[in-house]
């Protein structure tokens, strides 16, 4: 009878495909984003904010760039910047959400804590030129973004959404180029969750003595902490890009390390005694202190 | 003969041939954005970016050539299958002009930008309403033909279809829910993990819906055709059938494992996908018995070819998708190029060998003539299935190469790689991946030339009958 009947077929496909699409994907809106997923520190976005979303969006970044850290071990240490996974109620204002399926560029979940810099000094020269900063990157440049942001429907786009905003926020629009509002969007990612800072790190300068007295015995670790996660603000031979050059310093070696555990965001400087440990800091101290410009 | 004069063919045609032209735009902008990755400096800003080109490879691929050719067959098959001339010829040429402006119109939206970045539903909300409307007009062409049918039995393929037909409907309508800011900008209806979960439940049933069903139910009518026999077991095809669309549904979120997503949606999508096998196998196995004692015919005849080695490419794609969805192996691989392997092994092994052959049978028949040469399919064969092997063995190498880097660690549990490393080792792969990119682009090309020869060969013919009345 099936086989003979389409009326009765196509409801009978119609009803078995909703089975698992109401167990699925329906019944989890009584879960996902209820009060229990609310984290009271993340914030909807700013109307610049915003406007740097759209830009991501209509340039298609979330074709190289994911915006989840997984529960995994190597994802955390990777993309989580010294924070955690990525929860529930962190994107309880993203529509869409921008998650991605491919990482042929990095995740970028929480590189608003990878580059706190207010005037977004290494995002303005990455996006400009990538190759510049990072010589093997793949990524396009975004120089063209230097142009006046179009901020006709900034208000209404709140509105609909339903953000608050001040007239504070619609008049630190004016003057503002897409590039600023590329940037405020990736300055916010991942900063309402807080960073913890590693506690032997915290304590160490008030130990304040570097326990390594020579490169030698530490230089290839050094180096390869540096390259990770120096070497794109302050070139690859510490020769010194958006950042300071590293090739010795006036500093002590308790102020580097308090430097390098603690950034100093008002210059752009990230606090990293979230992802290194005192051991790692210390020798980085040694690097910059001892390392030969060819290093 | 009088029958077949009543079938109402020439928008079959209409699809068939812009199908392939956009067919092979996919292809080209899939080869210009495989070179940007190697080289950077092929972007061109602000619209000819890898971010903007890509979402066109993927519309061009999928509503393009996969649903445009979808339409020409089974406008085709369900008026063979129905005995029936289609319900409505006009309404069929309409859809052909809305199809090919609606296309058009998404490649130059998505080039200034108008993008909802939902993979698979990236055009914005007016050309969704278009993309929608075009689907109901297929869908009750289809129906009100199926409907009106002069042959009682409901053959597989006419389940299949009418599967296709609810299916995209509900999944199209749902995910492109939105709130229009204007005419070139929307918001998603749902937030952050609730959106995400909805994207995939849409994303992984795009495949079941236009990806499964629809080669399926072409390959259970051309194959049986092509060779001469009847399908193996009709009792089979209705297991297969119901616990494929069963199953399907559940197993979207096995694209966000180890995510936010909660725990259990990715337990049950992980099951799901694993009993998925055997459905898909079902229909595996039917195609490789049908051919009991008809296997010399994959020597003779050039149609077998395409679609024996269509189905096991299915198999293979339904054994590898299933392991992707266990956690422990998603986990090493997902976010790599891994996964466009996998996907180009559907598209370009199983979907467009499958539809290569049906497009064969279908205009040789319906312009009465012989294939202009049999010894260009073989070659096409060949070189579309090297092609493709090409593209999908880099692809995952690249995969395991860069997913096993990502993950490596030092004995402290810091990182042993930094991105850029992992980046920079798979760099040769996107070269070789660019070429396999234009191997097959030769095959198409020998397509191409094959059916036009054909065309013209029928073309110089047709005076010669008419004479003859």
């Amino acid at each position: 009878m099936l086989e003979k009947n389409p009326v009765i077929f196509i409801i009978l496909a119609f009803v078995v495909i909703m089975v698992g699409t109401t167990v699925t994907m329906i019944a989890p809106f009584k879960w996902i984003n209820s009060e229990s997923d609310r984290i009271a520190e993340v914030k909807p976005y700013t109307p610049l904010q915003l406007e740097g979303r759209d830009i991501y969006m209509r340039e298609g970044c979330n074709n190289c760039h994911t915006q989840t850290v997984r529960t995994l071990a190597a994802d955390v240490e990777r993309y989580g910047n010294g924070s955690t996974y990525s929860k529930s109620g962190e994107f309880v204002y993203d529509r869409p959400f921008l998650w991605g399926s491919r990482r042929t560029g990095p995740d970028l979940a929480r590189v608003g804590i990878k580059y706190p810099d207010p005037k977004g000094a290494w995002h303005r020269k990455h996006m400009a030129n990538p190759q510049a900063v990072v010589p093997a990157s793949n990524m396009p440049a975004y120089a063209f973004l230097e142009r006046p942001l179009d901020i006709t429907y900034s208000e209404r786009k709140m509105k609909l959404l339903k953000f608050p905003y001040t007239p504070a926020d619609l008049e630190e629009l004016k003057g503002k180029s897409e590039l600023d509002a590329i940037i405020a969007y990736m300055r916010k990612l991942g900063t309402d969750i807080a960073v913890k800072p590693a506690a032997a790190a915290v304590a160490a300068p008030a130990a304040g003595k570097n326990p390594f007295t020579g490169l030698a015995p530490v230089k290839a670790e050094a180096m390869s902490v540096y390259a990770k996660d120096c070497a794109s603000c302050h070139g690859d031979k510490r020769q010194g890009s958006v950042g300071p050059a590293l090739r010795g310093s006036t500093l002590s070696d308790a102020d580097l390390f308090k430097v390098i555990a603690e950034g100093k965001t008002d210059n752009g400087m990230p606090a990293f005694s979230g992802q290194l440990d005192e051991q790692k800091i210390w020798k980085l101290v040694t690097l910059i202190r001892f390392g030969k410009d060819t290093d | 003969m009088e029958v077949k004069q009543r079938y109402v063919d020439d928008v079959v045609k209409g699809f068939i041939t812009w199908s392939i032209v956009w067919g092979t735009v996919s292809i080209l902008v899939g080869i210009y954005i495989s070179l940007q990755l190697a080289w950077p400096q092929l972007n061109i800003p602000p619209y000819l970016t890898y971010g903007r080109l890509r979402p066109i490879h993927t519309n061009a691929g999928i509503f393009g050539w996969g649903i445009g050719s979808f339409m020409a067959l089974f406008f085709y098959i369900t008026q063979r299958l129905t005995k029936n001339p289609l319900w409505s010829a006009s309404l069929a040429k309409v859809q052909l002009y809305v199809f090919n402006v609606a296309i058009a119109l998404a490649a130059v939206t998505l080039a200034i930008g108008m993008n909802r970045t939902k993979e698979y539903a990236e055009l914005e909300w007016p050309l969704a309403i278009v993309v929608a409307i075009i689907w109901v007009m297929f869908s009750v062409n289809i129906f009100m033909t199926i409907l009106k049918r002069k042959e009682e039995q409901m053959y597989i393929s006419l389940w299949y279809i009418m599967a296709a037909l609810v299916g995209v409907t509900v999944l199209y309508v749902i995910n492109n829910l939105g709130m229009p800011l204007n005419l070139f900008k929307s918001y998603s209806a749902f937030a952050g993990t609730n959106d995400a979960n909805v994207q995939w439940w849409y994303g992984h049933n795009a495949v079941a819906m236009v990806l499964t069903a629809p080669p399926l139910a072409i390959f259970y009518y051309y194959l049986p055709k092509v060779i001469g026999a009847p399908i193996y077991s009709h009792r089979m095809g209705i297991i297969a059938f119901w616990s494929l669309i069963f199953m399907y549904l559940w197993t979207g979120a096995h694209h966000l494992l180890w995510t936010p997503v909660p725990d259990w949606i990715q337990t049950l999508a992980m099951a799901f996908s694993i009993m998925l096998i055997a459905p898909s196998w079902g229909a595996v196995f039917n195609g490789y018995f049908t051919m009991n004692g008809q296997w010399q015919q994959i020597k003779d005849n050039y149609l077998v070819k395409f679609l024996i080695c269509g189905i096991t490419f299915y198999g293979l794609q339904t054994l590898q998708g299933p392991m992707q969805s266990v956690r422990s192996f998603s986990a090493f691989i997902h976010y790599t190029d891994w996964v466009p392997g996998h996907v180009h092994m559907g598209t370009l092994g199983w979907v467009s060998l499958t539809l290569f052959a049906a497009i064969y049978y279908t205009v040789t028949k319906m312009l009465d003539t012989e294939l202009y040469s049999e010894s260009l399919a073989n070659i096409h064969f060949w070189l579309v299935l090297v092609g493709q092997l090409f593209y999908s063995v880099t692809m995952w190498i690249a995969g395991v190469q860069q997913g096993s880097m990502l993950l490596a660690t030092n004995t402290d549990g810091s990182l042993h790689y930094s991105f850029m490393e992992t980046l920079v080792a798979i760099y040769p792969y996107y070269k070789m991946r660019a070429v396999s990119g234009f191997i097959y682009l030769a095959g198409l090309g020998v397509f191409i030339y094959n059916l036009y020869k054909t065309y013209e060969k029928a073309g110089a013919a047709a005076p010669v009958t008419e004479k003859a009345h």
